[in-house]
């Protein structure tokens, strides 16, 4: 039964990653830094860096429509700053 | 008059703003964060310090807390809120506030006293200063450089909801004088209806001759008055 009962959760578990990044017109000075470091540091041809967060996120959800709806609103209602962040949801 | 300080694990101005408060002889309480109903309250202050570690962004967590609906509650029934430091970022992610708070523009943590300018002085915050009065007032962020999207911020000046810019000695309003990058030099604003106060620097530093100076004092008399 325990046996069973581990197929299952394996099977009901989608993996979604979330990137959020700061939006265009948003000063990234992180990013900046970054990207000044590295060309001091001789790559020259970087031409640009913006810096941001990455979650992996584990659904208890067998319906991938279903369990990206969940992470879009776990997005939308804490992860994300909505008003300087974007974000992209991809299933890993 | 009756106040309540929100406390959170983190934050670490909550016992300095209940001393001014005493001091200018409010009856305060403090409130922990995991509980669901409010004293009867005047006046709710959301302390500075760094609640949740300031994990995920400057806030965000505590932002979600049990006490927070409460507050909400509070707020839209006219009661008076003022967030200070952390505080003003908590109530940004609440949505009591519009815009957010970004890293300072320098990306460092900045600890120093600044000037800033009273821009509004016809609100139950700020009703004892003179208008464009300039303050001494220390600031001490990480996450302090406002901003907002052109809409609010016009909205902001039309409106009269700003509450304090960073300006040097002299009142002068400019890049030299913006201490993190804020937009408009902006260090702190109201919401539409003028009963929530945001704002990064600490007037609770500035209550007493011995320790800093009393230009604070006169934000928390205002509430009295």
């Amino acid at each position: 039964m325990e046996k069973q009962f581990r197929l299952n959760l394996k099977r009901n578990k989608l993996k979604f990653s979330v990137t959020v990044t700061l939006k265009k017109d948003v000063l990234d000075p992180q990013g900046k830094v970054v990207q000044n470091t590295l060309v001091n540091m001789g790559m020259n041809n970087l031409k640009n860096i913006r810096q941001g967060k990455h979650f992996e996120i584990e659904v208890d959800e067998n319906n991938e429509t279903v369990a990206q709806k969940k992470v879009n609103e776990m997005c939308k209602k804490l992860l994300v700053n909505l008003i300087i962040e974007d974000y992209k949801i991809n299933k890993i | 008059m009756k106040s309540s300080v929100i406390v959170f694990p983190g934050s670490n101005c909550d016992r300095d703003i209940a001393v001014a408060l005493e001091k200018m002889q409010f009856k305060n309480k403090m409130v922990w964060h995991k509980e669901t109903s409010l004293p009867k309250s005047d006046l709710i202050v959301i302390p500075g310090g760094f609640s949740y570690g300031d994990y995920l962004r400057s806030g965000a967590i505590a932002g979600k807390s049990l006490i927070i609906d409460e507050v909400v509650k509070a707020a839209n029934s006219g009661c008076l809120i003022l967030g200070i430091c952390n505080g003003f970022q908590i109530l940004t992610e609440t949505g009591l506030l519009k815009g957010t708070l970004l890293r300072n523009k320098n990306l460092k943590f900045i600890n120093r006293d600044v000037n800033i300018k009273v821009v509004n002085n016809n609100t139950k915050f700020s009703n004892k200063y003179k208008k464009d009065e300039i303050l001494k007032i220390n600031i001490a962020h990480n996450e302090g450089n406002y901003f907002t999207d052109t809409n609010h911020l016009e909205e902001l000046n039309k409106e009269d909801l700003i509450a304090f810019k960073y300006c040097d000695e002299a009142g002068n309003i400019n890049e030299n004088s913006n201490p993190n990058g804020s937009i408009e030099n902006i260090a702190g604003i109201y919401n539409q209806k003028k009963n929530i106060l945001g704002m990064m620097p600490h007037p609770e530093r500035m209550v007493d001759e011995i320790i800093s100076n009393k230009d604070g004092v006169n934000l928390f008399s205002s509430l009295l008055n």
